[in-house]
């Protein structure tokens, strides 16, 4: 083996690092300080590239190349810390007082909305910008060219560092910081103007993103994917670090971009997977990732929860309406909207199930999607490869998605809070890799198709109704099994795991089972999914889907159990007819999703709810 | 707390039901249905969608389809994922009661469409999904392909590359299917056409994700004396300039799929990889009158030049004349046979339907890349056509379901 | 007289401190028995250690001579030991007559069944317990929204469902008003003496440990300076010296004199 190879390796492996550091530390300052769950920080990235863009070639023809690209890098990450700025003023501080989930959802809006924008403002294909004048060239080591510029990346990440360390240390506010980090009530306590330090960490977590985007300029164009492509893998280097902990990010960096240099050289495929696998392992030996500080909470509940009340004699009485509306639709509907409502059942279930266990268990899934898929891929791969029929093979829906989520959850529980989330996170990334991978299994990206139901079902209709009475039959199981001891059991433990404890609850085994019953339900929903159609894919599995189960139960209202129900069929009813309206989709969908946000802090259900009880108590 | 459920889901019964108009149809057009992955793909999907409008108002212009019948294109977003994709394609089939389909970018989009077009037996053309899949293993009766397949575009490069004398290879391509399956057709193909060439090195990154100086390292490491490329976009960019720094190919034969589309090859501007034997389209030196035609038509109308996206998007209305005109008829079946074996002509010469396996017989330009007045363009090129590169009749029955 | 808990050489170090030292105590059945001590002088986590919250270093804790040293507060409880927190610690989004229908759930084993609507199971029992807590009027308020005082009487509510025969309760009186401190003791005292309860308690409150405890265990800097009734404590002079100091001995003197 050469040496001098493996050096080279390294310093690639190096530069790499820098670039996912620049972008990971400013997420976990913003996470740190403020407990955002920031979606946007990839679109602040993106916009560094494109605001970078657009002013070396601005500044580069007025002030000569050196200094007006020198000069423009900067000058984007401060726009980029300005967009920040924005989005807390105008958006995430009227909803402070919300759960910190939901401002991921508005994050989540912004995303959509940004998406759009740079492909209206700079157009959609991919743009060069100029090399980095002075670092052009490469120079020679070890008898290898490695090109200058890398090693300005190569620098850039310990130079930062190093200033965050300065200011971190050196300067009051860089103090207030920290202590923040550490400990948000004392600060609050200290007087200190809370709403202004979140301004500030805000600034800071785009500017270094915004640098970072920008940074990136002179080694691939700026284009419109930049966002998704590196969002994920941010999150991991946070939480392998430690949320909140920069130096953990700067560690958890290097670890990942070497492990990624290296690991090419024996399983060229591992990129799509590795980060995931890290993060994975990591949190089973380290809750808290490498760096972080055990949470200190003992309660996972949410502002805004309520106990749960029995169905009043109206309440029943709508629900045997609903059922009747219900029954009677395809004969009012046709064929398309009976597909619709189907579907509606399909993503309400879904939502349900993930509700189940973040709702009244307190436990926080990115990764539900998992078992979904897993529901899918279980019935599709009998059809498919044993020609077994749908009766049989959506029996296997729910063994597969329970048999994964029993296996996941016995890890998963052991965390809390966002590491457990990233932690369901990790485990989806992993199957979905798998699903991607196995071609001759499961026909990689191109998936399975011709997984259609059995000739009696095959009627529109007919679904429709094997739909409404499986889904219907799982959400009533679900909706039961909440108000009964064991749904109790799991509200017990969010609300106080101390006090659980002290009454004789093993918690850990009951947040088990209740993660294998969600992906259990949750598979069900994957099984009815892919017979309505007709194929499946890993895109069932990955993150998009995660994200569209957390933003049904967020719109819906996380603290109601009607909630995941309304925004699973909000949600979906949106997006299919929001979608052929315009080109602009995802920016209309993502500014709904800003108003709704704005609007119903609780969510709707929990709106509705919480001004239904005023009445109440008013009258 | 259930009369909120209960208001929520009257709301969608009633949007649901303002939704359903059923499909009246007008006696004198043909509605078809098109979909694609419009705001996902943006930068390919905007001049797919000019070229076949301009096509479709061509065709309306003179005198419509069938003897006098306008052709009406209802156009979806297909929401860039086959949840999404095969709603749109059942909403279109079932609400906008569409005689059949055509479009979508993505493979697995394709397949999926293409899967309900059978399941429903409704007549889908394929637009731009590359998987071999589509025509061959996963094919069948009701869905067409337009673009040369992966297979097709990999095996006019190594014949290309049949007199560069390079024996050891490495394969950089995407983490996904075309990647996979274009890495598979050049390891099958290579021995065939170039006796004694072998692959060297493989590598995989993930799609939008890779590493650029670490996998340009990993092939010097091999030192081979070619290299296939399937990398596109972002990822070739950092490819490129890495690659070019380290010295990567110096020296070396590239071949690389899709970077001679205008697509790609204009955003590089002058730092397009010179020499490099690509597919591509130089459509600024095609000086056929039916090309020369087409293009005039695509700058007048949008102020804009084409892109490989625009023809491949002009060909398809023509390619649905043609079928309606012979079978004058929207009945599927009826369709089916008429686009069997079917031939058009288009702005880069006539095409065929092939029978066997629905595979259009459209070409691919390949040429070597050539950087000039700061911008790139292909030199050395010539026609490949489709009909000469397609899977035997063999390899296809070999494969493909009987219909 | 039997033992219901008796610790044998209790000892925690946390990194180089130790903070409990070798301390031994017998809570006799049916008897309130009180730690008191300094800030940092063990008390919490000896009180801990008990309860299972954390794993003595060395040393036995025996409830009913069986040997309980370092189970989990799941089990601890299963064997009969209540349990309330320095902070209260309730199921706040739940009802107050839910809260205790946990316990009872709990008890009974049925944490898992799915079918069941909880809010009938133990319905009448819970009742009963709230009754003698004197918060039953606030039975199907949401436990989060009630007064500090009455969340506390919810939490002892909670820790006698399962008719413990030992009570651990960490400063029951912390965070509360003075009236009410007088109150909950009194009532505490009143129930454990009817069922037999015994009773391990912490307390800031001097009125309160010497108006109720029939031991005492003093300790300072993790290591035990006296033990005995109240009067053997007040009158040591060891803890005069180290703890009491002259306003703790008024407060004991004022204490039993009322209790006599």
């Amino acid at each position: 083996m050469d040496p001098a190879f493996f050096f080279i390796q390294f310093l690639s492996g190096l530069a790499s690092a820098s670039n996912l550091f620049l972008i990971a530390c400013g997420l976990t300052i913003i996470f740190g300080v403020t407990r955002i769950v920031n979606f946007a920080h990839g679109s602040f990235y993106m916009l560094g590239a494109y605001f970078a863009y657009t002013l070396t070639q601005q500044m580069m023809a007025l002030l000569g190349d050196a200094l007006g690209f020198w000069l423009a890098l900067p000058i984007a990450a401060v726009a980029v810390g300005l967009c920040a700025v924005v989005m807390e003023l105008i958006l995430l501080r009227r909803i402070y007082r919300s759960h910190e989930l939901f401002q991921l959802l508005a994050t989540f809006g912004v995303v959509l909305i940004v998406q759009d924008l740079v492909q209206e403002v700079w157009g959609p294909e991919e743009l060069f910008g100029p090399r980095a004048p002075g670092f052009t060239s490469f120079v020679v080591i070890f008898g290898f060219r490695f090109p200058e510029y890398q090693l300005v990346l190569i620098a850039a990440g310990p130079l930062v560092l190093g200033a965050l360390w300065l200011l971190f240390n050196r300067t009051r506010w860089g103090t207030l910081v920290r202590a923040a980090t550490q400990d948000r009530e004392m600060v609050g306590a200290l007087g200190v103007n809370q709403a202004r330090l979140f301004t500030g960490v805000l600034f800071l977590g785009g500017f270094l993103a915004g640098l970072a985007g920008a940074l990136q300029l002179p080694v691939e164009p700026a284009n419109p994917f930049m966002d998704v492509n590196i969002i994920a893998e941010a999150f991991v280097v946070t939480v392998i670090g430690g949320m909140g902990n920069v130096l953990g990010a700067f560690l958890a960096a290097l670890i990942i971009a070497q492990l990624q240099a290296f690991g090419i050289l024996v399983f060229p495929e591992i990129t799509l997977v590795l980060p995931f696998l890290v993060m994975a392992l990591v949190l089973v030996v380290r809750p808290w990732g490498l760096l972080g500080k055990p949470e200190t909470s003992t309660s996972h509940g949410f502002a805004g929860d309520r106990p749960l009340r029995p169905l009043s004699r109206t309440q029943q009485a709508l629900v045997a309406a609903l059922i009747a509306v219900l029954l009677l639709l395809p004969l009012v509907v046709g064929e398309y909207s009976q597909k619709l409502a189907l579907e509606v059942f399909i993503y309400a279930l879904f939502a349900f199930s993930l509700n189940f266990i973040m709702g009244a268990g307190g436990m926080v899934s990115f990764g539900h999607a998992a078992y979904f898929g897993l529901g899918g891929y279980g019935a599709a791969l009998l059809v498919h490869h044993l020609g077994l029929n749908m009766e049989l093979a959506i029996l296997a829906a729910p063994i597969a998605a329970g048999l994964g989520a029993l296996l996941f959850g016995w890890f998963v529980v052991r965390l809390s809070g966002v590491y457990l989330a990233m932690l369901t996170l990790a485990f989806a990334q992993i199957v979905w890799s798998t699903a991607f991978q196995w071609v001759e299994l499961t026909g990689g990206d191109n998936g399975l198709i011709g997984i259609w139901p059995s000739q009696w079902a095959s009627d529109r209709t007919v679904y429709y109704y094997l739909t409404l009475l499986v889904c219907g039959a799982a959400i009533a199981f679900l909706w039961r099994a909440s108000h009964a001891p064991f749904g109790y059991t799991l509200r017990a433990g969010r609300d106080s795991t101390v006090r659980a404890d002290a009454i004789g609850i093993d918690l850990k085994r009951h947040q088990w089972l209740a993660f294998a019953l969600a992906g259990t339900c949750a598979g069900i929903a994957g099984g009815m999914f892919v017979f309505s159609k007709g194929n499946i894919d890993p895109g069932s599995l990955a993150i998009p889907t995660s994200v569209d189960a957390l933003v049904m139960v967020l719109l819906g209202g996380i603290q109601t159990l009607t909630g995941p129900l309304v925004g699973g069929a909000v949600f979906h009813l949106l997006e299919a007819y929001i979608l052929p309206l315009t080109d602009y989709w995802r920016a209309f969908l993502g500014a709904v999703i800003l108003v709704l946000v704005i609007a119903f802090p609780m969510g709707l259900a929990g709106f509705l709810r919480d001004r239904l009880t005023r009445e109440e108590s008013a009258s | 707390m259930l009369r909120r459920t209960f208001l929520a889901a009257a709301a969608a019964v009633a949007l649901a039901a303002m939704a359903f108009t059923p499909g009246a149809q007008a006696q004198d057009s043909v509605k078809v249905g098109e979909l694609f992955s419009y705001a996902r793909i943006a930068a390919f999907a905007e001049p797919y969608r000019k070229g076949w409008q301009l096509a479709v108002e061509e065709i309306n212009a003179a005198g419509g389809v069938m003897g006098g019948k306008t052709l009406e294109v209802i156009s979806r977003d297909d929401g860039g994922t086959t949840a999404d994709a095969v709603r749109v394609a059942d909403e279109l089939v079932t609400n906008e009661g569409v005689d059949f389909l055509f479009g979508t970018f993505f493979s697995n989009i394709g397949l999926a469409v293409g899967d309900y077009a059978k399941q429903k037996q409704i007549l889908f053309i394929a637009a731009e999904p590359l998987t071999d899949a589509l025509t061959m293993a996963q094919g069948n009766r009701y869905t067409f392909r337009m673009r040369p397949n992966t297979y097709m575009q990999t095996k006019m490069l190594v014949e290309a590359a049949r007199d560069s004398g390079a024996k050891t290879w490495a394969i950089v391509a995407p983490n996904y299917e075309y990647g996979q399956s274009a890495a598979e057709n050049f390891k099958k193909l290579l021995p065939e056409i170039i006796p004694g060439a072998e692959v060297v090195e493989e590598q995989y990154p993930a799609l939008g994700k890779i590493d650029a100086g670490a996998t340009a390292q990993a092939i010097l490491r091999t030192n081979p004396d070619g290299i296939f490329n399937a990398t596109f976009a972002g990822d070739l960019a950092k490819f490129v300039r890495e690659g070019q720094l380290r010295g990567l190919f110096e020296g070396r034969t590239v071949l690389s799929l899709l970077t001679g589309e205008p697509e790609y090859l204009a955003p590089m501007g002058a730092e397009a990889p010179e020499g490099w034997i690509v597919t591509g389209y130089p459509w600024e030196q095609i000086d056929t009158p039916e090309h020369t035609a087409f293009v005039e038509a695509y700058q007048a109308t949008y102020d804009d030049y084409p892109r490989l996206a625009s023809l491949l998007g002009y060909m398809i209305p023509y390619t649905i004349k043609a079928m309606l005109d012979e079978a004058d008829s929207t009945d599927t079946e009826a369709m089916v046979d008429a686009l069997k074996g079917l031939e058009v002509d288009t702005p880069i010469g006539p095409i065929t339907m092939r029978a066997i396996d629905n595979q259009a017989t459209a070409g691919a330009f390949v040429g070597t890349i050539a950087v000039e007045d700061g911008q790139g363009k292909m030199v050395d090129w010539h026609y490949a056509d489709g009909a000469d590169y397609a899977h035997s009749e063999e390899e296809v029955k070999a494969v493909r379901p009987g219909e | 007289m039997t033992a219901v808990l008796e610790v044998d050489d209790l000892r925690k170090a946390f990194g180089g401190v130790v903070a409990v030292d070798r301390v031994s105590f017998t809570v006799e059945a049916g008897k309130l028995f009180a730690i008191i001590g300094p800030n940092g002088a063990g008390k919490s986590t000896c009180f801990n250690m008990v309860g299972g919250q954390l794993p003595p270093d060395a040393g036995r804790v025996r409830l009913g001579g069986e040997d309980i040293t370092g189970l989990p507060p799941r089990r601890i409880w299963r064997l009969g030991v209540g349990r309330t927190f320095q902070v209260a610690a309730t199921f706040t989004a739940m009802t107050v007559v839910e809260n205790v229908q946990m316990a009872f759930i709990s008890h009974r084993r049925r944490l898992r069944a799915l079918i069941p609507a909880a809010r009938r199971l133990y319905r009448d029992e819970a009742m009963a317990v709230l009754e003698r807590v004197g918060v039953a009027d606030q039975a199907e308020r949401q436990c989060g929204l009630l007064a500090y005082g009455d969340i506390k009487r919810v939490e002892l509510a909670i820790a006698l469902a399962h008719e413990p025969r030992l009570l651990l309760m960490d400063e029951p009186t912390a965070g509360m008003a003075a009236r009410e401190r007088i109150d909950l003791m009194a009532l505490t005292a009143e129930i454990v003496r009817e069922r037999g309860i015994s009773v391990l308690f912490t307390e800031h409150d001097m009125d309160v440990v010497f108006a109720h405890a029939d031991t005492l265990l003093v300790l300072d800097r993790g290591r035990t300076v006296a033990t005995g009734t109240p009067q053997e404590v007040r009158e040591n002079p060891e803890v005069q010296r180290i703890y009491l100091g002259g306003a703790g001995v008024a407060a004991a003197q004022r204490a039993m004199e009322a209790r006599a």
